[in-house]
Formats: C-alpha cells, sequence, structure tokens
C-alpha cells in the first residue's frame, strides 16, 4: 500500500492506496504556519486502523519550499558569480551577498579567462564573517565546463553548511536562470533539511518504516534524501500532483486539457497521450525565473470564491476571493451563490445565494435566476478562454528545424478533465461550450494526493559531445569522458540513457519504473576551413513523468466506472 | 528584473538541418553558437523581449518583388520560404505595434538576389528584405522605406531590386569592391534617372575598424536618412565586417556593432551574411539585440577582443573621410542632376553580365526604363543565360500613370514568344502578376 499526501493552500489531501484502488482518503485543514502537525495529523487519520507494516511507499507533496520562498523565510547565501562578458552580471543581483568574480568558460567549455584564487579567498573570510552559511558558486558556461565552480568551491574550504555549484541543478543552458535556481535551493535547503528530518523522526515513531519520496514540480518524485541537496526541486509541486492524479483517466493517443478548479484559482495544464506537458525551461515563482524542471501548469485567479462584479453591464469575476461564498457566510457574491440559485449545487444558504444574484441582478437589470446564469456563463467563458490562451502559446513556441516546422504539430485538446471542489458544478456547461467531451475525474477531490502517490521518479540529463575537444560529458551529473573522432551519435545516445538510468536509481526510481524517452538529439559537423573537424552532439534525455508500474491499471479500471459526465439537471423548482 | 526600453520581438530560425553544402559557410552549424550564447544569456526572459515563431512566405510575396526563371519552386528550398517568413512576421509584429523593434536572425541571407533570379548569387536565392518591405507596402500601406546594409559585402541584389524605386533608400556600407565579391557598390551608383540619389554606396577600404564605421554612420548614413524621413528603417545586419570573419578583411566588433545599431535605429534587423560562427556570430548578435531592446550592452566582449590592436591606422582614416565627403558631394548634387535626367526623358537603356557564384551561371540583362515625370516609369529586362534560358520580364510600379501602366501591356502583348520562353509582367499596381509561355 502507498501513501499519497498533498498539501493545499486550505486543505491537505491524504490518501492510501492499495493494488486493489483506493482504501482510505482524509482531508485536514492546512496549518499554515504548522505544516509539521498538518503532515502528521493527515498520515495518522488515513492509517487508522491499518498495519503500518503494509506500507510500502509514502509520498509527500508539500508547500514548505513554496512558502518559504513567497514568504521571503529564506536563510541568507552567498552567491559567487563568474558571468565573464555579455550581460553585466550586476543585472542578476540577488540577496546580501551577492559577488561577481572573474572567470570566464565559453560556448565550447574552453576556459577563456582563469578564475583568481585571492579574489576567491577574500570573499570566503568575508562570507564566514558575516555568518553565511549556504553558498553557491555560478558560472556562465558551467555546464559546458563546471572547472571554475569546482575549482571556485575547493578554495571556499570548510565552514560551511551547503555549498551547491550551478551546474548541478540543470544541464540547460540559461545563466541568469542558474543564478536563481541556485540561490532559491540554497536559501531553502536548511529550512528543508530540518524539518524533513523532524517528519521522517515522526514517521519513524509512528512505525512506517517505508521508503518516503517527495513529489516535484515536474509531476515525478524523488527520494527524501536525494530532495535534501536539491530542494528547490519541490516548489510547486500541489499543481503537478493533480495532473499526475487525472492522467489515469486520460485516454491515450489524445490531447486533454486538464482543469483544476479551487476556491481561489484555477490550475490548468495540458496531457498528450497520457504524458504531461513539460515547460521548456523551468518554474517561475515570486517573480524569478529558475532552471527547475515542471510541468507546463497556467494558474490563472478564478475559482469558485472569485468576487463577481458588474462594471457598465458586463460581469467580471475575479482575480480577489474576499472569503467564502454568501451562501457559506461570506459578504460578497461569487461563482458559488450562482451555482447554488441555479440549483446545480445543493450545499449552502440558498436565501443568501439569492441575495447576492439579486445584487448583481440588480446592477445588470434582471433577476437573480438570470443573473445567476449570466454568471455561470460568463465564469465557463473565462475559463474557457483562459485555457486556449495557454494552448495557443503552447503552440506558437518557436521550433529550429526545417522538418520540425513544416511538420507543424499542433496541441489541440479533445477532451476536458477537471477536478477540485466545484468541478462537477461546472462539467455541463464546460462541456456545451467547448464541444469537448468534458468529464469530472473521479474522486476528484482527492485525485491530487492519489497523483502524488503514484507517481514515478523522474529526472533529465543532458549529454554534450565535442569530438573536436575529445569530450563527452553531463556536467549536471558528474560525468566526463574522453572520446575519439568516430564517436557517434548512437554511442551518445545509449551513453546518455545509461547515465540517466543510474541517475534516476539513484534518486529512488526502481528499474522496472524507468521509461525513457530522448527529448532532443542534434548534431552539427564543425568545420574549419574547409575540413570537417569534428561533431557537436546535444542528446537530452528523459524519464517520462508517469505513474508506476502495478497500481495504475487496477486502479483506473474500478474507478472508472465513477466517471460523472452526466450532465447536471438544474432544479426545475428554482427555475420557476 | 531587466527591462527592455524598447519592446523587442526575434524570430531566431537556424534552420539546423539545411546546407548548401556540408562544408559550405551557409551550413547547419552556422547559428548553433549564436543560439547558445542569447539562451545562456537568458536573453528570452527579459522583460519586452519576445520571441516568435515565424511565418512562411507565399508564392504571391515573391512575385511582388522577383521573376523566379523557370519558376519559384525551382529557385528556392523550404528553408528560405521560412527565413523569409521570420522577416515578414518580425514587420507584421512591428507595424501592428505588438514590438517597437525587431531582428529576424534567420538563415539563409538574401541581400544579393536581384529582381531576376536563375539561381543563387551569393549564397542568396531570394532577396527576404525586398520580399517583407513589399508585403509591408500592400498589407499596410507603408510608402517611404529605408534599407540601411552594413553587411560587408555590397548588397547588390537590394540595390537591384530598388534601383527605380524613389520611395526605398538604400544605403549599403561595405568592403570596397575592388578587394572584394560582388565588385560593386562605388559612390557614383546612385540610383535609376527616376530614382536618383536613393542609392547610396560607401564602400570602405579593408582593415576599417569601429571609428571609421562610427564616423561614416555620423557623416553620412544618418543625415541622409534624416533628409529622407522614412517611415521603417531596416537594417540589412551581416556580420562579416567583424575581425574574425574568414571570408573578408575587416575589423570590426561586437561593442562596433552593437554601437553602429544604436545609430541607425532600425525597427527591423535581418541577419544577413557573417560566417565567423564561434568568434564573431554570438557576441555580435547578442550586441545587436540589446543595442536594439536598449539594454546596457557595454559588457558584450569577445574573448579576444582588444581594441588597441584592433585600431585603423592614419591613413585609412583619412581614406574614410574621403570617401564620405565624396559620397557627401554627390548626394548634395542630387536634385539638381535628377531634375536634368527627368528633363531628358525617353526611354534610358542599360546592358550588364551578372555572374552567379553559387550556381555558377552567367546571365545578361538588357534593361529599358521610361524615364517619366509623372512616375518611377515602367520598365522592362531582356534576360539571357549560359544555360540557354531567355526571358522578358516587365515592371509596372506601385504608383505607374496611366500611360507607363498602359505601355508596360503594350510591351506585354507585342513581345512574341519567338524570342522568349516566356514573358512576365508584374503589375505592382493593379497586384497582378501574369506569364505567358510557350505550351508544354
Amino acid at each position: 500500500m502507498i501513501i499519497g499526501l498533498d498539501v493545499g493552500g486550505t486543505h491537505t489531501d491524504v490518501v492510501l492506496v492499495g493494488k486493489e484502488g483506493l482504501i482510505n482518503q482524509a482531508k485536514v485543514p492546512t496549518e499554515k504556519t504548522n505544516l509539521f502537525d498538518t503532515i502528521i495529523s493527515g498520515l495518522q487519520r488515513v492509517t487508522q486502523g491499518i498495519r503500518v507494516e503494509v506500507i510500502e511507499r509514502l509520498v509527500l507533496s508539500t508547500t514548505l519550499t513554496t512558502n518559504a520562498i513567497l514568504e521571503g523565510k529564506g536563510e541568507p547565501v552567498g552567491m559567487i558569480v563568474a558571468g565573464g562578458p555579455g550581460l553585466n552580471p550586476e543585472l542578476f543581483r540577488i540577496g546580501n551577498h551577492y559577488y561577481p568574480v572573474s572567470g570566464y568558460i565559453d560556448h565550447r567549455g574552453r576556459e577563456v579567462q582563469p578564475i583568481n584564487p585571492s579574489e576567491i579567498e577574500t570573499i570566503a573570510s568575508k562570507l564566514r564573517a558575516d555568518g553565511i552559511k549556504s553558498v553557491g558558486v555560478v558560472g556562465k558556461f558551467s555546464v559546458r565546463n563546471p572547472v571554475h565552480e569546482n575549482q571556485i568551491i575547493k578554495k571556499l574550504s570548510n565552514g560551511f553548511d551547503y555549498v551547491l555549484a550551478g551546474h548541478r541543478v540543470s544541464g540547460n543552458l540559461n545563466f541568469p536562470r542558474r543564478i536563481a535556481t541556485v540561490f532559491l535551493n540554497a536559501s531553502v535547503q536548511g529550512i528543508y533539511k530540518s524539518f524533513f528530518l523532524a517528519i521522517q523522526k515522526s514517521i519513524a515513531t509512528m512505525g512506517i518504516k517505508a521508503p518516503i519520496y517527495v513529489l516535484k514540480a515536474d509531476g515525478g518524485t524523488m527520494s527524501l534524501e536525494a530532495s535534501m541537496n536539491f530542494p528547490g526541486q519541490t516548489i510547486f509541486s500541489g499543481p503537478a500532483a493533480s495532473i499526475m492524479g487525472a492522467l489515469s483517466y486520460a485516454n491515450p493517443r489524445v490531447e486533454t486539457l486538464v482543469l483544476d478548479i479551487g476556491g481561489t484559482t484555477t490550475d490548468m495544464g495540458i496531457l498528450i497521450d497520457r504524458v504531461p506537458l513539460l515547460e521548456p525551461l523551468g518554474i517561475e515563482i515570486g517573480g524569478l525565473r529558475t532552471l527547475v524542471r515542471s510541468l507546463n501548469t497556467e494558474s490563472i485567479a478564478l475559482g469558485g470564491d472569485s468576487v463577481v462584479r458588474v462594471k457598465e453591464g458586463h460581469i467580471f469575476i475575479g482575480p480577489d476571493r474576499e472569503g467564502p461564498a454568501m451562501a457559506f457566510g461570506g459578504s460578497v457574491p461569487t461563482p458559488t451563490d450562482a451555482l447554488i440559485v441555479l440549483g446545480i449545487m445543493k450545499e449552502g444558504d440558498p436565501l443568501r445565494a439569492e441575495k447576492a444574484m439579486a445584487f448583481i441582478g440588480e446592477a445588470l437589470g434582471c433577476d437573480p435566476i438570470s443573473a445567476a446564469r449570466e454568471v455561470y456563463t460568463a465564469f465557463c467563458h473565462m475559463l474557457l478562454g483562459a485555457a486556449r490562451a495557454m494552448v495557443e502559446r503552447i503552440n506558437q513556441r518557436p521550433v529550429y528545424t526545417i522538418r520540425e516546422f513544416l511538420d507543424a504539430y499542433r496541441v489541440e485538446p479533445q477532451e476536458i478533465f477537471i477536478i477540485g471542489g466545484p468541478a462537477p458544478y461546472f462539467a455541463p456547461k464546460l462541456s456545451e461550450m467547448s464541444g469537448l467531451p468534458t468529464r469530472v475525474v473521479p474522486y476528484h477531490e482527492v485525485v491530487n494526493a492519489i497523483g502524488a502517490a503514484l507517481s514515478r521518479t523522474t529526472c533529465e540529463l543532458t549529454l554534450f559531445v565535442d569530438t573536436e575537444r575529445g569530450i563527452a560529458s553531463a556536467p549536471e551529473d558528474g560525468f566526463y569522458k574522453p572520446v575519439g573522432s568516430n564517436f557517434s551519435i548512437d554511442e551518445a545516445r545509449d551513453l546518455a540513457v545509461s547515465l540517466l538510468v543510474q541517475k534516476a536509481q539513484n534518486e529512488g526510481a526502481s528499474s522496472e519504473n524507468i521509461e525513457t524517452e530522448v527529448v532532443e538529439e542534434l548534431q552539427f559537423n564543425m568545420v574549419r576551413g574547409f575540413y570537417t573537424t569534428g561533431k557537436n552532439i546535444r542528446v537530452k534525455v528523459q524519464v517520462k513523468p508517469g505513474l508506476i508500474n502495478g497500481y495504475r491499471v487496477e486502479l483506473s479500471k474500478e474507478l472508472s466506472l465513477g466517471d460523472v459526465s452526466n450532465p447536471m439537471t438544474v432544479n426545475p423548482r428554482r427555475l420557476e | 528584473m531587466i527591462k527592455a526600453t524598447y519592446k523587442t520581438g526575434l524570430v531566431f530560425f537556424p534552420a539546423f538541418d539545411w546546407a548548401i553544402s556540408p562544408t559550405h559557410p551557409e551550413r547547419e552549424e552556422r547559428l548553433l553558437y549564436t543560439q547558445d550564447q542569447v539562451l545562456e544569456e537568458g536573453l528570452l526572459d527579459i522583460d519586452g523581449i519576445v520571441e516568435f515563431k515565424p511565418d512562411m512566405i507565399n508564392r504571391d510575396d515573391i512575385r511582388r518583388v522577383h521573376f523566379c526563371i523557370p519558376d519559384e519552386w525551382s529557385v528556392i528550398t523550404d528553408s528560405h520560404l521560412i527565413s523569409g517568413g521570420g522577416a515578414k512576421t518580425i514587420a507584421t509584429m512591428v507595424v501592428n505595434r505588438v514590438i517597437q523593434r525587431g531582428f529576424a536572425l534567420v538563415r539563409p541571407p538574401g541581400h544579393h538576389a536581384m529582381r531576376v533570379v536563375h539561381g543563387a548569387r551569393g549564397f542568396c536565392n531570394i532577396n527576404i528584405e525586398a520580399i517583407m518591405i513589399e508585403y509591408l507596402r500592400d498589407a499596410y500601406g507603408i510608402e517611404k522605406v529605408a534599407i540601411v546594409d552594413t553587411d560587408c559585402h555590397h548588397g547588390d541584389g537590394t540595390q537591384d531590386i530598388y534601383w527605380h524605386d524613389p520611395d526605398t533608400l538604400f544605403i549599403s556600407i561595405h568592403q570596397d569592391g575592388r578587394t572584394l565579391y560582388p565588385g560593386s557598390g562605388f559612390p557614383h551608383e546612385l540610383g535609376g534617372p527616376t530614382a536618383f540619389g536613393t542609392t547610396i554606396n560607401i564602400p570602405l577600404p579593408p582593415r576599417t575598424s569601429e571609428e571609421g564605421f562610427l564616423y561614416v554612420a555620423d557623416h553620412v548614413i544618418l543625415p541622409i536618412l534624416e533628409a529622407f524621413k522614412p517611415e521603417i528603417i531596416i537594417n540589412s545586419a551581416g556580420q562579416d565586417n567583424h575581425y574574425t570573419d574568414p571570408i573578408t578583411d575587416m575589423r570590426f566588433s561586437a561593442q562596433g556593432y552593437a554601437k553602429l545599431t544604436e545609430k541607425i535605429s532600425p525597427h527591423i534587423a535581418v541577419l544577413e551574411g557573417g560566417y565567423s560562427i564561434e568568434g564573431a556570430l554570438p557576441y555580435v548578435n547578442v550586441g545587436i539585440i540589446l543595442a536594439l531592446a536598449g539594454i546596457d550592452y557595454s559588457h558584450v566582449k569577445e574573448p579576444d577582443y582588444d581594441p588597441d590592436q584592433l585600431r585603423q591606422s592614419p591613413e585609412i582614416t583619412k581614406h574614410i573621410e574621403k570617401v564620405a565627403n565624396q559620397v557627401m558631394e554627390y548626394w548634395y548634387k542630387v536634385p539638381e542632376i535628377k531634375e536634368k535626367l527627368l528633363n531628358q526623358g525617353g526611354i534610358k537603356e542599360r546592358e550588364r553580365t551578372i555572374y552567379y557564384d553559387t550556381d555558377n551561371i552567367l546571365e545578361n540583362q538588357r534593361e529599358k526604363v521610361k524615364v517619366c515625370i509623372d512616375c518611377s516609369g515602367v520598365w522592362s529586362i531582356e534576360s539571357w543565360t549560359d544555360r540557354g534560358r531567355r526571358i522578358y520580364a516587365i515592371h509596372v510600379p506601385r504608383k505607374a500613370c496611366p500611360s507607363c501602366e498602359a505601355l508596360g501591356y503594350e510591351w506585354y502583348e507585342s513581345t512574341s514568344l519567338k524570342l522568349f520562353d516566356a514573358i512576365l509582367i508584374q503589375d505592382r499596381k493593379n497586384r497582378r502578376f501574369i506569364v505567358k509561355k510557350h505550351p508544354m
């Protein structure tokens, strides 16, 4: 059995999943200032009456790092940045201990300017004097050759708790993002480590001996131990949890739009043939763009409790939320009130809901029921508009070869999945307005926790081969190998895949769950003068995000009976 | 967060799967290191810099500019349709005010492609700037356009296309034609009789450095641009004036290119040549992008950049000043000479031989233009090649007067197919392109 736990803004969902399907589920309120108690009480609730020895795996998706970053609670970080020529490295200054230094590596990984050891020593003693415990070291093009980052780290010597090199966070090019990513990881590492050591201890006290995993923003998991070094990977795992949960119900060979409708926001994502679409570079958090691999999700400020206003005869919903719907004791009209007035939702105080819609109706010049219908339509219209805009942005992503250009692959969702509290109420209208089959995902209220429970370990690896220089390297993984001039792209691909499998296993994957794929493969003849002097090969491989074997089939077979696609009937009494 | 002063759009299409031949300078690898540098610098994350996917151009787009012989599909590849499309996308975004400035970083280039196209010259098949400009004219009613060609080679294709168009100012700075392909572009080349003075050529001596380029910008390019008052300025941004370029002999730098871009302030830059793919292109392109966006580029330098080493000799400085003076002297006399030419009227003819170095074709042309005081005049070209093709092409300008328009059709009707493989009329006034051919 597997436990999946997903900490949300208001609720924390926990499930216990067995090979036969969902066994137990629980919802506990999230105490933002005490995540520890929230997690432990969730685990206690879901394991009530269960022999904990049967638990084989436990996956946590938390908001710890996200909150620490957004609330500026990270620790101070010493940043040592070797920028070389290009944009002024001062432009990327972050935190109060940022030091641009000399040293420059070019695009091929060749050293152009060495580092200055005495400069580093001076900075190191300054950082120690300032009481800095965490240090990030980032060089331009360090993913092509990390020698400067490694030299700087060696020079720093002792006295720091945590030192992170830029080439370890991603194989992708993007110096400013590398700086931001290293900074975020380093700033939350202390908090993360002490928090999860405590969690680990409490879980052990509960008698659970299963390995603990954490969910990452890319919808994959990694072992808790491995995550201690790269805690930044766990930011925004919540939207990923929902999408991964929806995944097992998606139809193969189609494109699925997933909408997770909450009280304040709606998260949107895309599945292509049951595989979630990834961000090309990485996630953005608190205005910082990073190289943290993540699912392509977008969040819009539109939810069941968003404020409804009328301006010049038009309905505006959101982006703000001012507490619950009026029907639930709130003070402003919301889409939820409209659902109650239309009889679609049978909870809450119908009189207060009607009052909310009467207020809107007054501004629109119509009766409360017509107003509710307008609000309902406007909500769905805004949601679909945002989804269409997201799909269009995905389709506008540039390509760099004629073949890809002429293939002109376009994402066009053929079905919509909705999850989240108000999901069932919006399904019929969204279906009618989009013309697409729209399904409420079974167990839509805890599907995020199911997603966390069943996601497999993912990772990616970039191999860079330069036969003129005679090297194959994957610096992100600390790999270097001399290669001959006839090293081929087939050998490069095989090497990349074997390194990837090894990396996935180190991060907690079991070998039967490693499904690899080549994401990018480019080979160039390097011609100098009129002679071919070598080959420049770039191969990027990944473990596809997906669900672990053994659970998916049984679960989806059983749960697919719970298909809730029947159109909802509107309560006729209220319509009269 | 870095913010662009001018919202700047990029189309990046490196055509990683297209080459003229495996070891040709125009090959797959050409923009690889530029892409590495642009990505590593994080330029696409800057607030106010946006990347667009290129559109493709179509046959009608090409027919506004060229006479492709025997037809469009025989002289181009898909790559040309996309690189032309990249320029068109950027231009559309600029005129629609989605962006203030744009850069089409595309390949293959186009500035050696002339009005009549029998094949590839100087790595160019179709002129992507001209295709973009004529599209803007038809779709958005843009009239006055200036092109500043900063490629090291004379932009003879663009010059040829706009030789008779007084609404298009073409200024080219390049390495002296006596020392480099294509061998043209001298100060006395000033345009046809009805468009006299809207072609400007500034040949620079070999080993010209930053100082010389910027001198010419200040003393020739900017005053002439100022006087012309274009609605839109286009930069044919070749990067082969760089001190590391393998096929030219100049001493320009990334800093220099960025400063030059800042001075010219083009709305649209289109990549042309530049074959120092590791030593120059990554840095020059980053410099140009930052200069367009109005972001500090002072740290953008080649790894081996040493301005003292690159400084031009006093003799070169003197020579450049002389060229600049000569060009300006000619330019001041333009109104007077143009009036004289127009008053002469009649039909002016010229004959020339054009060599297609890339495809090894020799073409002969006989051109005639009606010198008209009411419009820029209808003109025609008889063209025959050493491959045995012979065509007759007629161009009716956008603002042709009724009599020039009628004359164009009279030429078309009265010319017999006995003498030619095809007779073509490019009627820009009525947006028509008609071909008369032998039945197959």
